[in-house]
């Protein structure tokens, strides 16, 4: 075969090649890199949509981190749902996939009704519990003064908003049901079967047994949980709406994180800032936040040999 | 003796799941029963409708703009799931198949699209949409990028490629195909299931996504979606949770049901998203 016609070979495998990805290549250069490089280019631009964009410097940076006043609270409101929710649906995950493996009656069934909640779309969630945690006349509270248990203001009280977004993160737990459920099924019978010759007792199997070997799954539902708290946005904005009594009103405006900053987490603030407020530069430093948080995590995610990069390999 | 303590155990277990199952199914049983009831029962503390008002369902499709809202979501939904399996197949074959410098780059960019926050990239976007283009007010600034793959489906159609053993392609090299008649003749039939996993994904997600309706139909009530429609309900009918209840029935009862038609390709769609190699 002469060189030629292998190069040509060679030309004709790369053009295939590049047809087959066409579509992600155009979706990546149009809806990843420029935006990503425009939305640097903003961060240093005063720029209302109006008026011509107009270089400022670091001025949109020291706004956001200095003296906007829901930067700060929104970080903190992150952080709680990172340490409580995050730990508590990573522990409730991992004790509804082993209860699951016990239960040998009917197991179908209770496995299809644990899995159901997380399939309600996120706005119908959030308004089903808004219902069912309002102060007023729902259902929870009526059962909780019933037993003479104190009711809590939920959605309207600062100090009850978190816990109650909490409450319906870990009602829709079923995506992580799953996951640890395959991975408890992997662990291999005969680690406990000797364990049990040892004597070990049912805790010292699930600590010595169970948890190392599901080690990494636990971990990449932290990761993974983490990431999906920095995207958090469509459950505390509708919780706090609805709360809040300001739907779509002409002219109203929505009071972010309602009551009292309690639901704001980091996207709302694009939202709030670029789409209120008009003012696109600041916007873009929030989202460059939003970005540097993401991308941390999930090179922490690609680099543990956890879930996704062992099956991306 | 250890009769007894399994039998003990099987009772400890057991409560323990019906307990768990009422955590997960009253919410949905306090939902349909206010939706069932009357205007003025709905504003009590009752939990079991005196009188069932089916006509509640009736009075939420007469809700001017809600048969609109239903048919923007299967829009939005339907084209959206089509187009996004289109274009991510051939790029998932390329990844999972083709052998060619910056695969492994290329993988990990796909990974890293897929674990963006859409609100990272929103500003530029919506001024490409709405200032170069005069898209606002339409859904077509997020039915038109999926003509362009979508990262997490073309991630979870290349884990299922991968599975597809070489032999079959090269058999059909032989034959004399080329790589699309590859695709379509061979790989095609075999990805079934990997591509109806990607459909309930796409579908879901486009159903349930709140914050591009938001950003870009937001100012035009004809091009609401459901889920950015729904909580207006609640703005209109104020108090009324039991009309409010009966429309977030209705949102649910779509996904709920596609489920259960669709639960093998489903729990496949899942196991290969995570923990599987």
């Amino acid at each position: 075969m002469s060189a030629g016609t292998l190069a040509a070979k060679r030309r004709r495998a790369t053009l295939r090649t590049l047809a087959f990805m066409a579509p992600w290549l155009v979706g990546f250069a149009v809806f990843f890199a420029y935006p990503l490089i425009s939305t640097v280019y903003f961060s240093f631009m005063h720029y209302d949509g109006f008026r011509p964009p107009e270089w400022t410097g670091g001025r949109n940076w020291v706004y956001v981190f200095e003296h906007y006043p829901l930067f700060w609270p929104a970080l903190r409101n992150t952080l709680w749902l990172v340490v409580v929710m995050v730990s508590l649906r990573v522990v409730f995950g991992l004790g509804v996939g082993l209860l699951i493996t016990k239960i040998k009656t009917a197991t179908g069934v209770f496995r299809t009704l644990f899995y159901l909640p997380y399939l309600a779309p996120p706005v119908a969630a959030t308004m089903a519990f808004a219902f069912l945690l309002n102060p007023g006349t729902g259902p929870v509270n009526s059962l909780l003064e019933r037993a003479g248990l104190p009711a809590p203001g939920w959605f309207g009280d600062p100090g009850w908003s978190k816990p109650a977004l909490t409450l319906l993160a870990l009602w829709g737990i079923g995506d992580l049901m799953v996951i640890f459920m395959a991975a408890l099924l992997d662990v291999p019978a005969e680690q406990y079967e000797a364990a049990q010759l040892d004597g070990a007792s049912a805790w010292q199997r699930f600590r010595y047994v169970t948890l190392p070997a599901i080690s990494p799954i636990v971990m990449f539902a932290v990761v993974t949980g983490v990431i999906q708290t920095m995207q958090y946005y469509t459950q505390p904005l509708v919780a706090g709406k609805v709360a809040s009594g300001v739907i779509q009103g002409a002219g109203t405006q929505f009071e972010p994180g309602y009551p009292d900053k309690s639901t704001l987490t980091l996207p709302q603030l694009v939202y709030n800032l670029g789409f209120q407020r008009f003012d696109y530069g600041s916007a873009c430093v929030v989202a460059l936040v939003l970005f540097a948080l993401s991308m941390a995590f999930t090179a922490l995610l690609m680099r543990r040999r956890g879930g996704l990069i062992q099956a991306g390999d | 003796m250890t009769r007894r303590k399994a039998s003990l155990q099987w009772i400890a277990v057991h409560s323990l799941g019906v307990a768990a199952a009422l955590f997960f199914t009253l919410p949905f049983v306090f939902l349909v029963l206010t939706s069932l009831m009357s205007d003025s029962q709905a504003l009590s503390r009752d939990l079991v409708p005196h009188t069932w008002e089916w006509g509640n369902y009736r009075k939420v499709f007469d809700t001017p703009g809600f048969l609109t809202w239903w048919r923007n979501t299967l829009l939005y939904a339907g084209l959206g799931t089509v187009l996004t399996v289109v274009s991510s197949l051939p790029v998932a074959y390329a990844l999972a198949k083709f052998r060619f410098r910056g695969r492994k780059l290329s993988l990990m960019l796909v990974i890293s699209m897929m674990m963006l926050p859409p609100q990272v990239v929103v500003i530029p976007m919506y001024l490409f949409w709405a200032k170069q283009l005069g898209l606002s007010g339409t859904l077509w600034p997020l039915i038109l990028p999926m003509a362009c793959g979508d990262a997490f489906s073309i991630f979870l159609l290349r884990q299922f490629l991968t599975t597809i053993p070489d032999e079959y392609l090269d058999a059909a090299k032989v034959d004399g195909c080329g790589e699309l008649r590859t695709l379509l003749r061979v790989v095609l039939p075999m990805a079934r299931p990997g591509i109806a996993a990607v459909a309930l994904f796409q579908f879901f997600y486009a159903w349930n996504d709140y914050f591009g309706p938001q950003i870009y139909a937001s100012e035009n009530p004809g091009a609401w979606t459901l889920s950015y429609g729904l909580e207006s309900f609640k703005g209109a009918h104020h108090t009324d949770w039991n009309l409010t209840m009966a429309a977030t029935v209705l949102v649910m009862a779509p996904v709920i049901l596609v489920f259960f038609l669709a639960q093998k390709a489903f729990v496949e769609g899942v196991t290969l998203t995570g923990v599987k190699g």
